[in-house]
């Protein structure tokens, strides 16, 4: 970095000039997201150390990224300029790979094979690539997240100096809302007429708060986390951007609300706001252009129902994170009782795309149409965080509209160890099941409401025939019965007689009188509970009553669990044909409740059996089975 | 442990000093720093706060009560901490909780009698390809089970 910049033109040509130098021959990047758990950090450190004793640092550079999708074969490497995809890197490939990248000759062993054997060298070849759109994870590969000059070569910051130098606030706005970008935190609301109502709120002395959600509650899924660790300065840009558009020629001010249990993801894009600060690109007159503006980090402290909009603001005044009633909207009376604008990370991060690229390429992806209501579709892409009982987990980015399938068998390759599809579930706690049949319903916000989901923040959990639906509805009411800030009656004790009821049904002390119950108290939860995590809290619930009945019914009529997940319906016996009395599963058995002689069959006393499971993982011969 | 006896104030206040004075905005924030000071949120860290802050002492009890990242109690040496959210759940993290429960004779957000190991929870730490995953001591352990456990914990001694 240079000095910082004191007009578009200064960025424009620091960017030239980045273009023009000559790069070193090979960059290899590793990601340090979620592969840390495969020890993407050992890697990263092995890599530096080996480049340095090798005393080829003129030559390779290697750079730590955020997520790069495909984390199912993590630790990822991807060697540019050539895009070679290896996967499963391990500590010992490390010379191999930078004398492949010297000699320009791919690695053959690290590549990817598909079922069939095929090896495929280039990222954007690999299937599970091949068949996404990645627009906003574009980058995510190829740029450190650490480095603003990265980002900057990439023409990152172009747009925040178009819409500063060649737009006028309300322009930008009327660009948003033409583009059809909805909010991609769940509600999908349209972001041009939030933007437009707040900037209209009166402020009487001019402050409005720009806001980032980047809260990121949803209990299994990990979007926002993989756009700001992969590339924060996307999402700072659009931050600006809105900034502009909502607050100025007021005095704007920013906020990110960030969850702390994502501490990668808060120490980068600390230091891309450091270096967004140094480039002139926060603080006092912008790029010349009199918008002042400046961005704060608040951490959340692990309260899911903070991502609300008005808990989220009382979190960041410094109190209980407790949900008020929207009669007045947070666009006009929000943070600190000022006009506050809030959206998700990955809504930010659309917004420089629409500037550089334009409404109609925009609009160009996606569903329906939104040239005279932005409500009319659902445009541009989303990502998903495709997991659960999937082959292909990771993150995935499409147009609005692709299908279930699409994603999880062209992308995500379909169920893994053979079994059977059984669900999918979207929008988090607050979303519902979807079963086989509806597998061609196309993503996009409104079709899923149809279907008794939502999108979401973008979590998709794939269930196989071994998940039982009883148990997830159970889940995620248990998860919101503690997540409930307690407020309301029917939300805080609702939920916790929901929870009672279903643990009944999976106890195996539930009837058809119980079903009943549960279907009119949810009612009553949604009816009559006062933010969106109580009224949708029965999604899941009755999703999976209205899909998967059978399976509450096979648990109250035979006192069976047809997933044999349910603890106190099963039983754990061993195959005496198959047993070869190896000793194992008795050596191991918590309980000490398997007796036999070895090499002979082995037999389990079910009486003191608590069902962990156990001498089933550690049986080599499958001699254990369950009931 | 000794140190939940003789919290040094000086730590205390290089920890508030990080931050703006008589600011509420602030408070979540240093809630966090204090505690990654001294692992969980000392009494007199809290008093010291509520001052520097200028917020009444029980608004700063309601939040650190409040939110689920916050200790009022001295936490074990080791952490472990499971993940429990919605793709680890249904790849069997269950399991995991229960079986450190039982093997250590600790519910969830308990610290063994030898202050050896504390035994957490956690909704989703992205890294969901790799579940169920057990976090100890901030290092992440994927596909874990109750079987695979028994190795990671060997080293913790019970009691
Ligand atoms: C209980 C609850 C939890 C929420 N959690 C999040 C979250 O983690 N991240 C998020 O962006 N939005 C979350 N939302 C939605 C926000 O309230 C808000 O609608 C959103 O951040 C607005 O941004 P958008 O329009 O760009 O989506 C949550 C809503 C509720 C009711
Ligand atoms: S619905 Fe639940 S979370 Fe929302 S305000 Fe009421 S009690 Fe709190
Ligand atoms: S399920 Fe657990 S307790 Fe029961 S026999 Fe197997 S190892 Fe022992
Ligand atoms: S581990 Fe399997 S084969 Fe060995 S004794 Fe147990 S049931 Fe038999
Ligand atoms: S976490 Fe490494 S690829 Fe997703
Ligand atoms: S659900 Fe466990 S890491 Fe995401």
């Amino acid at each position: 970095m240079t000095s910082p910049f004191k007009n578009a033109a200064e960025l424009e040509k620091h960017q030239k000039q980045l273009q023009g130098q000559k790069q070193l021959p090979s960059t290899i990047a590793v990601c340090t997201s979620g592969c840390v758990a495969y020890g993407a950090n050992r890697l990263v450190d092995a890599f530096t150390k080996a480049v340095k004793s090798r005393k080829i640092g003129d030559q390779v550079r290697i750079i730590a990224t955020g997520c790069q999708g495909f984390c199912e074969r993590g630790p990822l490497v991807v060697v540019h300029p050539q895009e070679w995809f290896y996967e499963k890197v391990d500590g010992k490939d490390i010379n191999d790979i930078l004398d492949s990248a010297l000699k320009g000759k791919v690695l053959k062993r690290l590549l990817h094979k598909d079922a069939k054997g095929k090896t495929y060298q280039k990222e954007s070849e690999v299937p599970f690539y091949r068949n996404q759109k990645r627009l906003l994870l574009a980058q995510n590969s190829r740029i450190d997240p650490c480095s603003i000059d990265d980002y900057l070569r990439a023409g990152g910051y172009a747009a925040l100096a178009k819409a500063l130098t060649k737009m006028a606030p309300e322009e930008v706005i009327e660009q948003i809302t033409a583009s059809g970008l909805r909010g991609r935190g769940g509600g999908g609301f349209p972001a041009g007429v939030k933007w437009k109502s707040c900037r209209a709120a009166a402020s009487k002395n001019g402050v409005r708060y720009i806001i980032c959600n980047a809260d990121e509650g949803d209990p299994g899924a990990f979007m926002d986390r993989a756009l700001i660790e992969g590339n924060p300065h996307s999402v700072i840009e659009g931050m600006i951007i809105g900034a502009w558009a909502v607050g100025h020629p007021g005095k704007p001010q920013g906020f990110v609300y960030i969850r702390n249990e994502y501490p990668l993801a808060v120490e980068r894009l600390g230091i891309a706001l450091e270096q967004a600060r140094a480039a002139g690109l926060l603080g006092k007159n912008i790029l010349g252009s009199g918008l002042n503006f400046d961005i704060q980090v608040n951490r959340g402290g692990g309260a899911f129902v903070c991502g609300e909009s008005t808990a989220l603001m009382a979190s960041i005044e410094g109190d209980v994170g407790r949900p008020r009633a929207k009669h007045i909207h947070t666009v006009e009376v929000g943070l600190n009782g000022k006009p506050s604008n809030l959206n998700n990370v990955e809504t930010w991060a659309n917004v420089p795309l629409i500037i550089d690229h334009g409404v109609k390429w925009f609009t160009k992806i996606g569903t329906g149409d939104v040239s005279d209501n932005p409500w009319g579709g659902s445009k541009g892409t989303k990502i998903f965080a495709l997991v659960g009982k999937v082959k292909n987990t990771g993150l995935v980015e499409v147009p609005m509209g692709a299908t279930l399938r699409e994603i999880i068998y062209d992308i995500g390759g379909g169920i893994r160890d053979g079994k059977k599809f059984k669900a999918v579930q979207t929008g988090g706690p607050s979303g519902g099941c979807l079963p086989e049949s509806k597998l061609d319903v196309p993503v996009d916000f409104d079709t899923l409401v149809q279907e008794g989901s939502m999108m979401g923040s973008g979590g998709m959990i794939v269930m196989d025939e071994d998940t039982c639906m009883v148990d997830v509805a159970k889940y995620f009411v248990g998860f919101l019965k503690f997540e409930s800030c307690g407020n309301c009656t029917s939300c805080r004790d609702g939920l916790i007689r929901l929870h009672e009821l279903l643990e009944d049904i999976t106890t195996g002390r539930g009837s058809e009188a119980t079903i009943q119950l549960i279907e009119d108290l949810a009612e009553t939860v949604r009816a009559s509970s006062l933010c969106a995590l109580g009224t949708s809290a029965v999604n899941p619930l009755q999703s999976t009553l209205r899909y998967f009945r059978d399976e509450y019914l096979a648990h109250v009529q035979d006192q069976r669990c047809p997933a044999k997940v349910c603890k106190e319906l099963i039983t754990f016996t061993i195959d005496a044909k198959k047993c070869n009395g190896c000793t194992l599963c008795a050596k191991r058995c918590p309980q000490d409740t398997i007796e036999g002689k070895k090499k002979k069959p082995y037999t389990i006393i079910q009486d003191n059996c608590i069902k962990c499971g156990i001498c089933m993982d550690v049986c080599q011969q499958d001699a254990v089975i369950v009931q | 442990m000794t140190a939940a006896k003789t919290i040094d104030p000086k730590r205390i206040d290089r920890v508030l000093a990080r931050h703006p004075q008589g600011k509420p905005t602030a408070l979540v924030n240093l809630l966090h720093d204090l505690q990654a000071e001294f692992r969980y949120l000392p009494e007199l860290a809290m008093e010291k706060a509520a001052s520097y802050l200028n917020v009444p002492n029980g608004q700063l009890f309601r939040v650190a009560t409040f939110y689920e990242s916050f200790h009022l109690k001295p936490r074990g040496k080791h952490i472990a901490t499971v993940c429990t959210g919605t793709a680890c759940h249904v790849r069997g993290a269950p399991k995991l909780t229960d079986h450190i429960s039982r093997e250590f004779e600790i519910p969830v957000g308990g610290t063994t009698k030898n202050m050896e190991l504390t035994l957490e929870t956690v909704n989703c730490v992205g890294a969901c390809a790799l579940g169920p995953l057990l976090i100890l001591d901030g290092e992440y352990h994927g596909n874990m089970s109750p079987a695979k456990l028994d190795r990671t914990l060997k080293t913790i001694k019970r009691g």
